[in-house]
């Protein structure tokens, strides 16, 4: 409920202060298991994924996100298990007995849909980063379970890291075809970058210094 | 009904009939008409929202000018390359949007006329040297300014006309006065590319623009001009020799600015300004040609009449 109302307000602020150019919406999932795997420049990046999800599925859609920064503080950890619906991840690996991944595990066992940002942190703006290998691990355990990769690109112009003054942009959000668990992790990441690297030349971005 | 109310009855009649051709062309063309009937289904929309805006009450309209010039900006802001330093710059350079359109509400013509090519254009360059990050703050301080003349202060011009009084009793004044501004400007683009596409041969700038020709310039402007002389005394205090002079003006200014933004287009390598608006592009690409014929307009109207 609290979670369908906030997206209410995103999806009409995203709307009206950015402004999406979406292809291929069609081929983004809405029902699990599945995992969308995107490029990571701003915080917007979940919300604006997350507001182009129909608003009764939005309680099987889970982002994934690093448990150091949204489960830092007890009302922070609210937000993101109660309003975003995070699975937390440890990133530094503290503890070691307990697979880092285990709630992803978990979701799609129960047919949700993660959304996983491999670079790991938003990083410089607009630019991709190497990815890291966590997502090649669910894609094993799960073979059968589509993963879609998404392109992003404006929002790390609206919302940097370090800024929190929202400037409108026009954003790109495009859409991949799904593939599947290639056989092996190193081919995995691979395939994964070079979804990336097809859609992020689909079209001439403005240069952002 | 006032003559008003006839001429927008008019456009409804143009857009039926255009868009039963287009469905005739469809159900018999072999070849992928699309694209034509989503431009005719955007007409709809866009004619739509302009019909309300202009019924309900000048304000509603000096709103949605004031969203198009929003809409242009971030377009203009989103294809063009920003700096990161600028971000605040970009903020203010949008606050400007509502702050002109209130001189229009208004209508507080002095500054109104000023406001941006002063104020702006001088505060502008001083926010972007706060960051102290002088590369690129040429580029950056001329790439903003024109943004702002192109997408706001041209655009709030079309505006700016709905408040003028009627010249004489019973006169449309400015409603009628934006009505034929937008219609003629509207019109001339598709009369211009209708003519291209039928009898199109000889290039006219094809360094910019490939695809517009002589005959699309040429049968556009006789087109608009027929239609100038015919529509001026339903809509406007105009003379004949007034609605002839600016029904050469409105294509011919439509043309430029259309070739303007294309020039800006093919710089930095994108076909469409954005895809706002199904099968006409972005928004920048549907009132390329108003940027140009609004402030002319408004001018010649304001120099004879105002």
């Amino acid at each position: 409920m609290l979670q369908k109302v906030f997206y209410i307000f995103i999806k009409i602020a995203v709307l009206f202060l950015l402004g999406l150019n979406v292809r291929r919406k069609e081929l983004l999932p809405d029902t699990g298991p599945a995992i969308i795997v995107a490029n990571h420049n701003s915080h917007l990046d979940t919300m604006v994924l997350m507001a182009l999800m129909p608003l009764d599925r939005l309680k099987d859609i889970k982002p994934v996100a690093a448990a150091d920064y949204f489960f830092s503080t007890p009302k922070m950890e609210w937000i993101s298990e109660h309003v975003l619906g995070i699975i937390p991840v440890e990133r530094s690996g503290a503890k070691k007995s307990v697979d880092p991944l285990q709630g992803c595990y978990g979701a799609l066992e129960q047919n949700k849909v993660l959304i996983l940002f491999p670079e790991g942190s938003r990083g410089e703006p607009e630019k991709m980063i190497d990815l890291k290998k966590g997502v090649s691990y669910i894609a094993e355990r799960f073979p059968d379970v589509p993963v879609v990769p998404v392109f992003t690109h404006g929002l790390g112009k609206a919302l940097p890291r370090g800024s929190w003054l929202l400037v409108p942009f026009f954003c790109d959000i495009f859409v991949g075809d799904a593939f599947n668990w290639t056989g092996d992790r190193a081919s995995f990441m691979i395939t994964l970058q070079e979804r990336f690297q097809t859609l992020s030349k689909e079209k001439n971005f403005a240069s952002w210094e | 009904m006032t003559s008003f109310h006839w001429a927008i009855a008019g456009i409804w009649g143009l857009l039926i009939v255009a868009s039963i051709i287009v469905f005739t062309i469809s159900k018999r063309s072999a070849k992928d008409v699309s694209e034509l009937v989503q431009r005719t289904q955007s007409w709809w929309v866009m004619i739509g929202i302009f019909t309300v805006a202009f019924l309900v009450n000048p304000v509603i309209s000096i709103i949605v000018f004031g969203l198009i010039s929003f809409l242009a900006l971030k377009e203009y802001f989103s294809m063009i390359p920003t700096r990161r330093a600028d971000r605040r710059v970009l903020l203010w350079a949008y606050l400007s949007i509502p702050i002109q359109y209130f001189w229009v509400y208004d209508s507080y013509y002095g500054m109104f006329a000023v406001f941006i090519p002063v104020y702006m254009f001088l505060f502008l360059p001083f926010a972007s040297l706060i960051s102290q990050q002088t590369d690129g703050f040429l580029k950056s301080v001329g790439t903003l300014n024109w943004g702002l003349m192109l997408c706001v202060f041209s655009i709030s011009h079309a505006a700016f006309l709905i408040t003028l009084p009627p010249v004489t009793d019973g006169g449309a004044g400015g409603p009628g006065l934006l009505l034929f501004l937008v219609f003629l400007t509207q019109f001339n683009d598709v009369a211009q590319y209708t003519w291209g596409k039928m009898f199109g041969r000889h290039k006219i700038i094809p360094g910019v623009s490939p695809n517009k020709t002589w005959e699309g310039f040429l049968g556009g402007v006789g087109t608009t001009f027929v239609l100038a002389v015919l529509t001026a005394p339903l809509v406007t205090p105009f003379s004949l020799a007034h609605a002839a002079a600016i029904g050469l003006i409105i294509p011919v200014a439509g043309f430029v600015g259309d070739v303007t933004v294309s020039a800006l287009k093919r710089d930095l390598g994108v076909k469409d300004t954005g895809s706002l608006i199904p099968g006409h592009g972005g928004i920048l690409d549907r009132i390329d040609s108003l940027t140009f014929t609004a402030a002319i307009f408004f001018h010649f109207t304001r120099f004879f009449f105002y």
